[in-house]
């Protein structure tokens, strides 16, 4: 187990390898130009060139990249073109905001989603079937800005229960929580109904009932911990999508986190700080991958076979 | 005849219906069956004869939806036990009536500790706590010939054989008075059929269980059984004790099934199986049922249901063929 877990992490290298390169030359290729945002278009050209050399913009790419690969195995992140703050250092400054917002959002969601597809399997083909599916499919198809936008009108501006913007205590990650949430928590639900829908029908779900066992019993120590593996799934390939959802969600709930400082350095070109982001992101997901295998092996002890 | 005292289980005019949006299917239809103590009783039948949906209503197990109990009497023990509450029917599920399920395969749960699993029925049924159903649990593991050091191991890590063995000692763990063994050895490989087969017999020999043993396969109903009921598309159309059906056979469809057994003294001779199909549940044939595959069908078969025609006090058959006369003298068919 200890030996997976530790090559799952060497594994990380390339990802970031890969996916640091990626942004590298898709930022190149994008029109704009980092200098020309930072100096304002009525700058010289002379002073562009020079501040074009400084930054080393006048390199070839790939040696670009190898001067900026080089400082991040000695830990350097780099500086912002624009603030010229340490792109570490901002980023951990903002990292703690964006991480609670995840934190509640996927607690919300999965504390909601996964009893609600319990019921709603349990009980198919009722009222309250439909209406948790109902729930659930306008979780999927409510964008997070609008939901949020909405969330904001009626709680904050019309109620006043919450601050409208700003992280300035638990509060202000409510609303932002449930917004985010309430994607992950529709995914969740669907998919914890239909294969609780799928392991209930299962022989073995009969067997324990031919032994005398409650329903809810069986439900609840028979057929959930088989119902969970696609759960979990879901609920990993979610937190994903929920760190894509953290930069709108931000964005509209004024949240000083990662996803918000991420499309305002994308819009000035701040190529150190994009880096950054992404980089967090990446390693944030692949752990939450790494967590959702070793989560596997404790659920159904056929994977943690394959483990060793 | 019996009295009603002796009899373990008595079904009385069982009809159950499966209702889907493409038709009702009639699985059982009319079905009387009656089991002695201590006694092992056949049932044997086609794929889709009715054989299973028979046992599952007995624990009230059947899939609902579709399927529904429509009309009849189910007793154990004298006892009527059909429309008990939830929690009446669990208490006799695994601990009066317990079932081996077809396909050892798939009816344990994969992520439950076969000792957890069998450990499962016996704390439901008996008093003592967690630590004494793990001693019996070990006890029955020992019985059914597995080590029982191999109880926290998860089913996966049996074979085919040994996982049929857990479901047997999970099923006698409570020491039922009726165990329902549903193809128990179909799923299996013939060596491991044997050894399940004599394990099954000696258990039930050690305890006095009565069993009904679902099975399509003759060679199993000569060895262990002592009644053999024929169920044909929801009836029951001939019944009887081992010398009745296997030597003194009546109903054309039994007949059928005997000569569609290979002989091994001549193997020369050609197989006869019985022509066409089960019929289809959903639209089953006025009439018998079984005469659009009969050589023998009458006229009246595509009428009328053929009444129960008693050869001795046990033996009967539902044929049209047979009056009170020439039911006693013997068969019409000949075979192989």
């Amino acid at each position: 187990m200890w030996k997976y877990i530790g090559k799952r992490i060497v594994y990380l290298i390339p990802v970031v390898i890969g996916v640091t390169f990626m942004v590298f030359l898709i930022m190149n290729m994008a029109p704009g130009d980092p200098v020309k945002s930072i100096l304002g278009e009525q700058a010289s050209p002379e002073a562009i060139e020079e501040l074009r050399e400084e930054l080393g913009l006048n390199d070839n790419i790939l040696i670009q990249y190898k001067n900026y690969f080089l400082g991040l195995i000695k830990g350097d992140m780099g500086i912002s073109y624009k603030s010229k703050v340490g792109v570490a250092e901002e980023i951990g400054a903002r990292l703690p905001t964006t991480a609670k917002l995840s934190v509640i959002a996927i607690a919300i969601a999965i504390s909601l989603s996964i009893p609600l597809g319990i019921i709603a399997a349990v009980k198919q083909n009722t009222w309250i079937d439909s209406l948790t599916m109902f729930v659930a499919l306008l979780g999927v198809s409510v964008p997070v800005f609008w939901l949020g936008l909405m969330l904001l009108l009626f709680f904050s501006l019309k109620l006043g229960w919450f601050p409208v913007s700003g992280a300035a205590n638990w509060k202000s990650f409510i609303l932002p929580g449930i917004a985010l949430g309430f994607l992950s928590m529709a995914s969740i639900a669907r998919v914890t109904r239909s294969s609780m829908l799928e392991v209930i029908r299962q022989d073995y779900i009969r067997t324990a009932r031919s032994k005398g066992v409650p329903y809810n019993t069986i439900i609840r120590k028979h057929a959930l911990k088989n119902a969970l593996i696609p759960t979990i799934t879901v609920a990993g390939l979610q937190i994903g999508t929920l760190l894509g959802g953290s930069v709108l969600t931000e964005t509209v709930f004024g949240l000083p986190g990662i996803g918000r400082l991420m499309i305002q350095s994308i819009q000035g070109r701040d190529l150190p700080m994009v880096l950054g982001c992404i980089i967090v992101f990446t390693v944030a997901f692949s752990i939450v991958n790494l967590i959702v295998d070793i989560i596997y092996a404790f659920v159904d002890p056929r994977i943690k076979s394959q483990y060793t | 005849m019996n009295t009603k005292s002796e009899l373990i289980l008595d079904i009385k005019n069982l009809k159950v219906e499966y209702r889907t949006d493409d038709g009702v299917v009639n699985a059982v239809n009319g079905l009387d069956l009656e089991i002695e103590k201590g006694q092992t009783h056949g049932l044997v039948g086609e794929t889709g004869a009715g054989k299973t949906t028979t046992a599952l209503s007995v624990l009230d197990l059947i899939q609902s939806p579709p399927g529904i109990i429509v009309d009849g009497k189910i007793k154990l023990e004298g006892k009527n036990i059909r429309g008990l509450k939830d929690k009446d029917m669990e208490s006799i599920r695994g601990n009066d009536v317990s079932m081996i399920f077809q396909d050892p395969m798939t009816s344990l749960n994969p992520v439950m500790t076969i000792e957890d699993q069998i450990a499962e029925v016996i704390e439901y049924h008996e008093s003592g706590g967690y630590k004494e159903a793990i001693e019996k649990t070990h006890e029955m593991l020992t019985m059914v010939g597995l080590p029982p050091r191999r109880g926290k191991e998860y089913p996966h890590q049996f074979s085919g054989g040994m996982k049929q063995r857990v479901v047997i000692a999970m099923a006698l763990a409570c020491r039922p008075k009726l165990l329902i063994a549903d193809e128990p050895t179909t799923a299996l490989d013939v060596t491991i059929q044997a050894q399940v087969l004599t394990l099954m017999k000696n258990l039930k020999n050690q305890y006095g269980t009565s069993m009904l043993m679902i099975t399509h396969d003759l060679g199993i109903v000569a060895e262990i059984c002592d009644k053999v009921s024929v169920i044909y598309a929801g009836h029951i159309i001939e019944h009887g004790d081992l010398v009745d059906i296997f030597d003194n056979t009546r109903h054309p469809y039994t007949e059928g099934l005997f000569n569609s057994l290979p002989n091994l003294q001549d193997r020369k001779a050609k197989l006869i199986p019985i022509k066409g199909l089960m019929p289809d549940p959903t639209d089953l044939p006025t009439g018998c049922p079984f005469h659009p595959r009969c050589d023998y069908a009458m006229d009246i078969c595509t009428k009328k249901y053929p009444e129960k025609r008693y050869r001795n006090d046990q033996h009967f058959v539902e044929c049209h063929l047979y009056d009170s006369d020439n039911i006693k003298r013997g068969g019409v068919i000949k075979r192989g």
